[in-house]
């Protein structure tokens, strides 16, 4: 039983968990169902070692990127291999970590999974399940503080990503191409790099730490910038998600050969 | 919980038993502006200080001031100085403030501003980082240090973080954070105690418990704030009983000026439960105009003679102004608060007003969505989630609401002292300042300059006693516990509930007292009262003493009786038309009126005695101040043949 | 215009209470907060509710209304439908004096906590120069009406009694980054925010940001910045690192 019931403290004694009468269970029940799902999928892609790449128009997925692993198709991989190919180890193992890093640590995912996972608090006024509570306080969510370090990855990564979707529009033949693929490839890097800038540290990092703006005007206007992408890092964060899987998805199916790639130019 | 009592007698007994008992320097009652910032005062003199507050520290009135706080600091307009100030504080009174008091506000205002700051307070800034200034009524220059819309909260937060901040001082040479300053909150006082004509203390209970408590200490401060909720349509909470007013009369002291209340012109009218809650002066100041439902700036009609000189007879001259105040005349919207409740009155009583009976206030047209919400947030939010209008898009509908009372305890302008030694009283509290009208603003910063000096008053008081502090007489205090248990007892049993009261105390003074005034009515009014003054006597009230609102309601019912007397006789009694005093009988001013003050004082706990007194001529090198044909306009002529004009020399001359 | 609405309300005190049905009359364009006078007027003259201002300024009338923590005079009732049960309860975070009036003074005890602005040296009163880019994000924060909605939400301290002795609570910890953010503040307040005034504890769950009548944005102005200095301060390898071997920073505050 936690306080909020309890009236050991002098609290007005109400016994119900909370009086809320909307359906405060509804968002973080809607959470639950949309990560698991999502970690489920992208759990498998990561370890399944195939589809990731389509040859002919260089599309290769986020999830394989970079490609290092001995194990990857030489064409997939701009940055050598040098991991070997053994079926625990994704084929990019060196960033798939710290994007998940980046995201287990980012200011919003943290709020989402305190509250859908963890239930504390499952919503606002409604009590939660347990009866310790130490927030961030000591190992290990004291690490949550390292954000920062994975927002830097992170970025690196995000210009991987980049390099991937412009590398995608030569063709295997060496010459231009553009297919539903490109375009795909480039609004997700667009939203990475959307989640990326309006990451909380990101914008402390650019000019929040900064006490005399007035000092500093050009630092002064990165912030107001990242400020204005930061008020909507929450909605970068779901629509990355689904970019994200959305385009590994694509890839997927056209590197299986289930559909072919819808093209424009080339 | 409390037994359903048998006898007062009885009770009062048990009571007295367990009155709690504190010994203090100063105490000062009230938590908003004006008793914060004598309460800093008399600690930084070394005494010890309590600070009684009806609510919790922090929520006093003060939060509720708008606009700004005025000082001439000269920081957007450079030609402003205290002098300018000070004429425009006399002529926004119409001559008939206290000039001592003027004065010294307008030329301290500067410096208790700057001090804020010290405390951490966050105003506006100009582009080169100094305090930004804005328009008021009546005010010739930007002058109003302001934070948005929301300058009595900054002010109101500032002074209680610099409590804190000296409890924290006391904290490390003590060990205690209340060795010298400690606030009690959520107390009212029932009874100031005397002891050979002194101050000797007074006597409050908890609001909470409903405990009883006593507070022996050689000075009172009183800052209680004003007397709005004996109207009904009001901006004011449920703390403006008149309590400070009340105490002081029943401890001997003067009240002056009491007829002359402030109707701000801007309050909502719609819906209903917020009637009366304010809207600020900003929205004008920013460019807000007034239109009639034929959609007319109807306030172009409405200049006095007296400003004519001042104010824009044009719209497109009224509009140039917002730009370049320096070669064009203010629109008449900003025309001194009277004036412009005086005319939505007038337009409304024409059938020229807006669906709910007001008139309509617009800025939707005048300013961008973004500047409106910018300059404008709170009352933004206030019409979006109190009446459901966005004033991005529609004009707001607006009228008078009783706001601030001009009149209050006479005291000395340096020391704020009343006529009873050791009470003294500041800001809203205290009459004389703002004459029959006070200028927007100017409440801010009278809260501040009387604040420090009534702090500052108390503490020499308290130096300067030679012999013994008076001593609370037991007996009064058994009198008081007593009487604030009267509403519990058997002899009121059968009396009426305190809330039907009130309602009809307000109705009556808003009806019969209210902003046009006419003889028979106030007479009517004063039939009234006397009735309800039986009524208010004999009020009963259910259930226990712990945070019952019945019966905070039946003690603060007979202040609010006591105040409402005080406003009805004097307003009869004036027979002119001035400042926050309107009469239909008497529409013109009368200069042979502007030097009388009426002073009300006590007789017994609900009646009071009302005599003129003369007011003090103002100083001559003030007077040269201002323009002999200004002067002619207020003054008799003998009263102003000591004027430089009539002595030959020519403005240059004073300097 | 008029209909009848069942209210409950929830009466007594530390010892004991309940929930208590009142059918009550409500007029258009009402607020919670009138309903609860109508009660006062009428049936329950010695219900106990605080208020002040009435308008949304003075942050007094806060009380949880299904279940919501919420301010009685800025909740419309046109929010609610005419046959919906409405229950007014007090704050549950602190302890109740007596129907909806709740003892606040653990707000009182953690602002005093937090120590007060510190005037740079050397600067008279009227020497204060400050940009308005630089004043904004603190004057943010001192909207603030202090209603203790935020720190009657946290769940920090409403399911967990036992972290009130270590927890300063949205507000102040928002009052902490209010400082550290003043162009002219000359004290340090980053090592403190988080092993004095329980920053840590802060899992951003944004209740108090959901709650907020003054909509300031205290989850991602004022508490995740405030974190991310102390990260400046404490987690970070490069400047502890520079500590170690004697260079620190050249100021505190840039």
């Amino acid at each position: 039983m936690s306080s909020t019931t309890d009236a050991s403290a002098g609290r007005a004694q109400i016994a119900a968990r909370t009086l809320r009468t909307d359906r405060w269970w509804l968002p973080p029940l809607t959470t639950f169902v949309a990560f698991v799902a999502w970690v489920a999928y992208a759990t498998v892609r990561s370890f399944l070692q195939r589809d990731y790449f389509v040859a002919e128009y260089n599309y290769l997925t986020p999830f394989y990127s970079p490609c290092v692993s001995v194990g990857c198709v030489p064409e997939a991989s701009h940055f050598g291999q040098f991991l070997p190919d053994v079926w625990w180890l994704p084929y990019a193992a060196v960033s798939l970590p710290f994007l998940l890093l980046f995201r287990l640590t980012c200011y919003y995912y943290r709020k989402a999974y305190y509250r859908a996972f963890w239930l504390s608090p499952p919503a606002c006024a409604v009590a939660e399940p347990h009866a310790k509570y130490t927030g961030e306080t000591r190992f290990p969510l004291l690490m949550q503080n390292l954000h920062r370090y994975f927002f830097y990855i992170a970025t690196a990564i995000a210009l991987i990503n980049t390099y991937d979707a412009i590398l995608a529009f030569v063709k295997a033949d060496g010459s231009f191409g553009l297919g539903l693929g490109n375009i795909i490839l480039i609004v997700n890097v667009v939203f990475l790099w959307a989640y990326s800038l309006s990451c909380h540290s990101c914008r402390s990092i650019i000019g929040g730490r900064l006490n005399h703006f007035s000092k500093h005007p050009m630092r002064y206007k990165a912030w107001g910038f990242v400020s204005r992408l930061n008020t909507r890092h929450a909605t970068f964060a779901w629509i990355t998600l689904g970019t994200l899987a959305f385009t590994d998805f694509y890839i997927m199916a056209v590197s299986a050969g289930w559909i072919s790639d819808l093209r424009i130019v080339g | 919980m409390t037994d359903p009592i048998e006898s007062p007698a009885v009770e009062a007994e048990a009571a007295a038993a367990e009155i709690e008992r504190h010994d203090y320097d100063v105490v000062v009652i009230g938590a908003g502006g004006a008793g914060l910032r004598a309460a800093i005062e008399a600690r930084l003199l070394g005494k010890r200080v309590a600070i009684i507050s009806k609510s919790l520290f922090g929520k006093a009135h003060t939060v509720m001031a708008e606009g700004g706080c005025a000082a001439s600091m000269g920081n957007v307009n450079p030609n402003d100085n205290w002098m300018v100030h000070y004429r425009d504080t006399m002529r926004g009174g119409k001559f008939l403030n206290n000039w001592r008091m003027a004065e010294l506000h307008a030329k301290e205002a500067p410096d208790r501003v700057w001090e804020l700051e010290t405390y951490g307070a966050l105003f506006d800034r100009t582009k080169d980082g100094k305090i930004s200034q804005r328009n008021f009524g009546g005010h010739t220059y930007p002058r109003l240090a302001h934070v948005g819309d929301r300058t009595g909260l900054e002010m109101i937060r500032t002074l209680q973080q610099k409590v804190v901040s000296l409890q924290q001082d006391d904290f490390k040479a003590t060990g205690d954070y209340e060795s010298h300053i400690r606030v009690f909150h959520e107390t009212t006082v029932t009874e100031l105690f005397k002891t050979d004509g002194r101050i000797a203390g007074c006597f409050a209970y908890y609001r909470s418990t409903g405990k009883f408590v006593r507070f022996d200490a050689p000075a009172v401060v009183l800052a209680t704030g004003g007397v709005g909720k004996s109207y009904q349509v009001t901006s004011n909470s449920w703390e403006y009983t008149g309590d400070g007013h009340a105490l002081a009369l029943r401890a001997g002291a003067t009240l002056i000026n009491m007829e002359f209340l402030q109707f701000h012109p801007t309050g909502m009218v719609w819906p209903p439960s917020v009637k009366g809650i304010l809207v600020t002066e900003s929205v004008r100041g920013d460019g807000g105009v007034l239109r009639n439902s034929e959609g007319k700036r109807f306030m172009f009609d409405y200049i006095p003679d007296v400003f004519k000189e001042q104010y824009a007879t044009t719209e497109e001259e009224g509009d140039r102004w917002y730009t370049d105040a320096d070669n064009n005349r203010r629109p008449p919207e900003l025309l001194p608060r009277d004036e412009v409740a005086r005319a939505i009155n007038s337009e409304v009583k024409a059938g020229r007003g807006s669906p709910h009976g007001g008139v309509f206030l617009d800025i939707a047209s005048r300013l961008s969505a973004e500047e409106i919400q910018k300059r404008l947030p709170s009352m933004y939010h206030q019409f979006k989630e109190l009446a459901d209008v966005d004033i991005t898009k529609e004009p707001m509908e607006v009228g008078p609401t009783c706001h601030y009372v001009m009149g209050g305890v006479e005291v000395d302008p340096d020391t704020a002292m009343s006529l009873v030694p050791g009470l003294f009283a500041a800001g809203e509290v205290a009459g004389g300042m703002h004459g029959s009208n006070r200028l927007g603003g100017n409440s801010l910063s009278d809260l501040l300059v009387f604040g420090r000096r009534s702090g500052a008053g108390a503490a020499a008081y308290v130096d300067a006693l030679v012999d013994v502090r008076p001593a609370v007489a037991e007996a009064d205090v058994d009198e008081a516990v007593k009487r604030a248990l009267l509403p519990f007892s058997s002899a009121t049993e059968g009396g009426e509930n305190p809330f039907v009261v009130q309602l009809e105390l307000q109705k009556t003074m808003n009806d019969l007292v209210g902003i046009i005034r006419k003889a028979d009515e106030m007479e009517q009014a004063l039939k009234a009262l006397q009735d309800l003054a039986v009524r208010t006597r004999t009020v009963t009230v259910e259930g226990h003493r712990e945070f019952n609102p019945g019966w905070h309601l039946a003690l603060d019912l007979r202040n609010m009786l006591l105040v409402s007397l005080c406003v009805a006789k004097a307003a009869l009694e004036r027979q002119e038309s001035r400042g926050g005093h309107t009469r239909d009988d008497f529409p013109v001013m009368d200069a042979d009126w502007r030097h009388v003050l009426l002073v009300l004082s006590a007789l017994g706990e609900d009646n009071v005695e009302l005599v003129r007194q003369e007011q003090v001529p103002m100083r001559p090198e003030l007077l040269d101040l201002f323009e002999l044909d200004e002067l002619k306009k207020y003054y008799t002529g003998e009263e102003i043949g000591g004027h430089r004009a009539d002595q030959g020399l020519d403005k240059g001359a004073k300097a | 215009m008029s209909h009848d609405q069942h209210f409950r309300v929830w009466r007594g005190d530390s010892d004991k209470g309940e929930l208590v049905d009142y059918p009550v009359l409500v007029n258009e364009g009402e607020v919670v907060l009138d309903i609860i006078h109508r009660l006062q007027q009428t049936e329950a003259q010695d219900l106990a509710v605080r208020w002040n201002c009435k308008a949304g300024k003075c942050g007094s009338c806060s009380v949880e209304i299904n279940g919501k923590p919420r301010l009685a005079c800025m909740t419309r009732m046109s929010t609610f439908d005419e046959d919906e049960v409405i229950t007014v309860t007090p704050l549950r975070t602190f302890p109740v004096i007596r129907d909806l009036v709740t003892d606040v003074s653990f707000n009182y005890t953690k602002a005093r906590e937090v120590p007060s602005f510190a005037p740079p040296e050397g600067v008279a009163p009227g020497e204060y120069r400050m940009a308005q880019v630089d004043v904004e994000r603190s004057q943010e924060f001192r909207k603030c009406i202090e209603c203790y909605l935020c720190q009657n939400t946290c769940h920090v301290v409403r399911d967990h009694e036992e972290n009130k002795e270590n927890f300063a609570g949205p507000r102040y910890l928002m009052r902490i980054a209010e400082l550290d953010m003043h162009p002219l503040d000359a004290a340090d307040r980053k090592e403190a925010a988080q092993e004095e005034h329980g920053l840590g504890y802060c899992n951003i769950t944004k209740c108090c940001t959901e709650v907020c009548p003054e909509h300031i944005k205290i989850t991602d102005n004022a508490l995740i910045p405030l974190k991310e200095r102390v990260v400046d301060r404490k987690y970070d390898p490069l400047v502890w690192l520079g500590n170690k071997i004697g260079i620190g920073r050249k100021s505190a505050k840039s």
